[in-house]
């Protein structure tokens, strides 16, 4: 085990993957110019090469295609987009075709590629930069879509997505990009389709993802003090959803929150409380909750953003209403906050 | 050009390059929150533009538009503090330094997604048309958006229906830290696609604002006449990093030698070399008109910094307008 952070894991596996198979290819706005993706595909160029890893024109939907034809003759690309957003201009190729093509055929042959997208968050990010759409692509029968939390699991996925036989949505937050962890070394893979529990508890399920999972840690640190015991489980991946570990969990608390990095309307946390109620109904203790982000567009100034966003307080007062009937006094954990609503860390200056 | 027109052109384009300038020197304070993309080196075009327009002509633009938001007469103390995303910004706070808008000038929003406001200006000119307007539309966009399908989609629309539109694309030869080598075949002229797909070329010197003025100027006349959709290519540079408020030359992906060819080529001090010499305009005259355009930014920057933030409830909405039922459907 190594200590390293979120940008390294990834990088690291894009290393391992490219050595291991010279079928995997790499590109994307800006894989090889001074910033690399914010470090992720550091190295790359100069150990692969410039026919693996190259810079591309700006051009999402057609660049998408190209992986999907160069996947029907075994080139396994990973594309990698700044921004989420940005890669709105290829739903046609990745819905309509990267998504359909194994089970339009009749099965005879899948797409075997891999696209990183990065959430932005905070720094006025505003409308068009900050989009948490892991919906969208849970939606569509045919992709995977993965969200990590930790750099293990960044590692661990991005290899696991790699090796793929089908299209994977490789979401990755910005504000986990400098977060450390102990990462395994070597090869390994992380089974797309498991959750994982990172906290055991009795009283309320949480179910998170991607950055909600840092804000539900400390949600639970302040509600243990409290008297209240939770249990998280990280999604990790959210097509396909691992209802096994959900409903065991559920069963054993009978309480379940579960949490979103975006719009909560229509989200994968209404899923997760939709399929709970439909299936574990009489197992609850108390209706389940849902924490997502507000139904609006997410605004660009500092003044708008603060009271924009769900964070750890949201998480402690639902469930301290849940647990105790009543609003929990929650401002210690406002106030345990070292930084501006719109920074992770001192790490972080902008512009973007 | 004459003497009055010079010094609304020397106006516009000491305006922009201060104003960015401006920027560049509070960005490091903390206090301007959001990406920000500065058009340092990049003045002529715009403020040529704006010389050569009139507010009936709509315009929209990209990520870096604060340029194109100056040159069209855009509102400063709204521009300044929507940088400092205060209530008296021009979108309130909610879009930043990436979305301005001021429509009582004719700039009609600029967008953040690369090249999807070249469509969206292909529909203004499309209103032109259909409301028998004696308008065009200003498009701006930068040599990567040529690399979109938006690009390609509108620009055929627009050369099939004859609109009047202006495609403007400064060229500043980068697209982030990408130069055009891996990003366009070796030769391409993107004047030449723009031509194959049907829309009447030129190209202009970006840098100088005479040139610029004159080609805008021209280009607007033969849309107003029916000829059909415009493309100028302006061949330009920016100075600063592609986001933000230093130099980066550290970075190495722009050589040095590129980088002074065209910091020589200054378009707002040549300009101002020009008209002194040609006896356009005074020392005086320049100075009374900096004078004025440094006060004026001085005070938008007080002005922003002292305006409120928005409420924080204004960030919930409304995100729907509400239909307006006493308005009668149009004959
Ligand atoms: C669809 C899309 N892809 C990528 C980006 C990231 N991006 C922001 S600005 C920019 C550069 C565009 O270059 P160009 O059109 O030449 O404009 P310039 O920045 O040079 O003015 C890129 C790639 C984006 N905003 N939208
Ligand atoms: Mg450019």
């Amino acid at each position: 085990m190594k200590e390293m952070t979120f940008v390294q894991a990834v990088n690291e596996a894009l290393h391992l993957s490219m050595e291991r198979d010279q079928n995997v290819i790499c590109y994307g706005l800006g894989v090889t110019d001074p910033k690399e993706i914010f470090g992720t595909t550091d190295g790359l160029l100069k150990k692969y090469g410039s026919e693996r890893v190259f810079d591309m024109p700006t051009s999402e939907n057609g660049m998408t295609g190209v992986a999907i034809g160069a996947a029907l003759n075994g080139i396994r690309s990973v594309m990698v987009h700044q921004r989420l957003d940005f890669f709105l201009l290829a739903m046609d190729q990745v819905v309509n075709n990267a998504a359909k093509w194994f089970y339009m055929f009749g099965g005879q042959r899948s797409v075997p590629i891999t696209i990183r997208l990065i959430i932005g968050h905070g720094w006025g990010q505003g409308p068009t930069h900050c989009q948490n759409l892991q919906s969208w692509f849970a939606h569509v029968p045919g992709l995977k879509v993965v969200m990590p939390t930790t750099p293990a699991d960044a590692k661990g996925m991005l290899l696991a997505s790699i090796a793929d036989e089908n299209p994977v949505i490789f979401l990755e937050h910005r504000w986990l990009h400098q977060q450390k962890g102990m990462v395994p070394e070597g090869y390994y893979e992380t089974p797309i389709e498991k959750a994982k529990v990172v906290t055991s508890g009795t009283d309320v399920t949480i179910v998170s993802l991607s950055y909600m999972t840092v804000e539900a840690i400390h949600a639970i640190e302040f509600l243990k003090h409290q008297g209240i015991s939770c249990e998280l489980i990280d999604l990790r991946s959210v097509q396909p959803i691992d209802w096994e570990t959900i409903f065991t969990s559920v069963k054993k608390t009978g309480r379940l929150v579960a949490l979103d990095t975006a719009q909560e309307t229509l989200s994968v946390a209404s899923e997760i409380v939709a399929r709970v109620s439909q299936d574990l109904f009489s197992f609850l203790k108390s209706g389940p909750v849902r924490i997502g982000q507000p139904d609006v567009p997410s605004p660009t100034s500092f003044g708008l953003s603060k009271g924009y966003y769900r964070r750890s307080e949201a998480i402690a007062l639902a469930i301290g209403r849940m647990m105790k009937g009543h609003d929990l006094e929650i401002s210690a954990l406002t106030e345990s906050r070292k930084f501006p609503h719109d920074v992770p860390g001192d790490w972080f200056k902008g512009p973007f | 050009m004459n003497t009055l027109q010079s010094k609304e052109m020397y106006e516009k384009l000491f305006l922009i390059r201060e104003a960015e300038q401006a920027i560049a020197r509070v960005y490091p304070e903390g206090e301007i929150r959001c990406p920000t993309h500065l058009s340092i080196g990049q003045e002529a075009v715009p403020a040529a533009m704006g010389l050569a327009t009139t507010s009936q002509d709509l315009a929209v633009s990209t990520h870096r538009c604060h340029a194109h938001y100056l040159g069209k007469g855009g509102s400063l103390r709204g521009m300044f503090a929507e940088l400092y995303g205060k209530v008296t910004g021009c979108t309130r706070g909610r879009g930043g330094s990436m979305h301005l808008m001021d429509e009582s000038v004719g700039f009609m929003g600029s967008t953040a997604i690369v090249a999807n406001s070249i469509p969206v200006g292909v529909g203004l000119a499309l209103s032109m048309q259909l409301k028998k307007q004696k308008n065009v539309s200003l498009i701006f966009f930068g040599d990567g958006a040529t690399e979109e399908g938006a690009f390609y989609e509108a620009a055929n629309f627009a050369a099939l229906r004859k609109l009047p539109a202006l495609f403007l694309c400064e060229n500043n030869l980068y697209s982030v830290y990408s130069s055009l080598k891996p990003r366009q075949p070796e030769g391409r002229k993107i004047v030449e696609v723009a031509k194959a797909i049907g829309l009447h070329t030129e190209i202009a010197n970006g840098n100088d604002a005479e040139e610029c003025f004159r080609v805008i100027s021209e280009a607007k006349q033969r849309a107003i006449n029916g000829e059909g959709a415009q493309f100028i290519e302006f061949f330009t540079y920016r100075w600063l990093e592609h986001c933000g408020p230093f130099i980066d030359q550290h970075l190495k992906y722009r050589a040095d030698d590129e980088f002074a060819k065209w910091k020589a080529m200054d378009p707002v001090a040549s300009f101002r070399e020009k008209m002194l010499k040609n006896g356009t305009l005074t020392e005086s005259q320049m100075m009374g008109i900096e004078k004025n355009v440094l006060d004026s930014i001085a005070d938008a920057i007080t002005f922003s910094k002292e305006s409120p933030y928005p409420e924080a409830s204004e960030a919930f909405g409304p995100i729907y307008k509400e239909r307006n039922h006493s308005a009668g459907a149009s004959k």
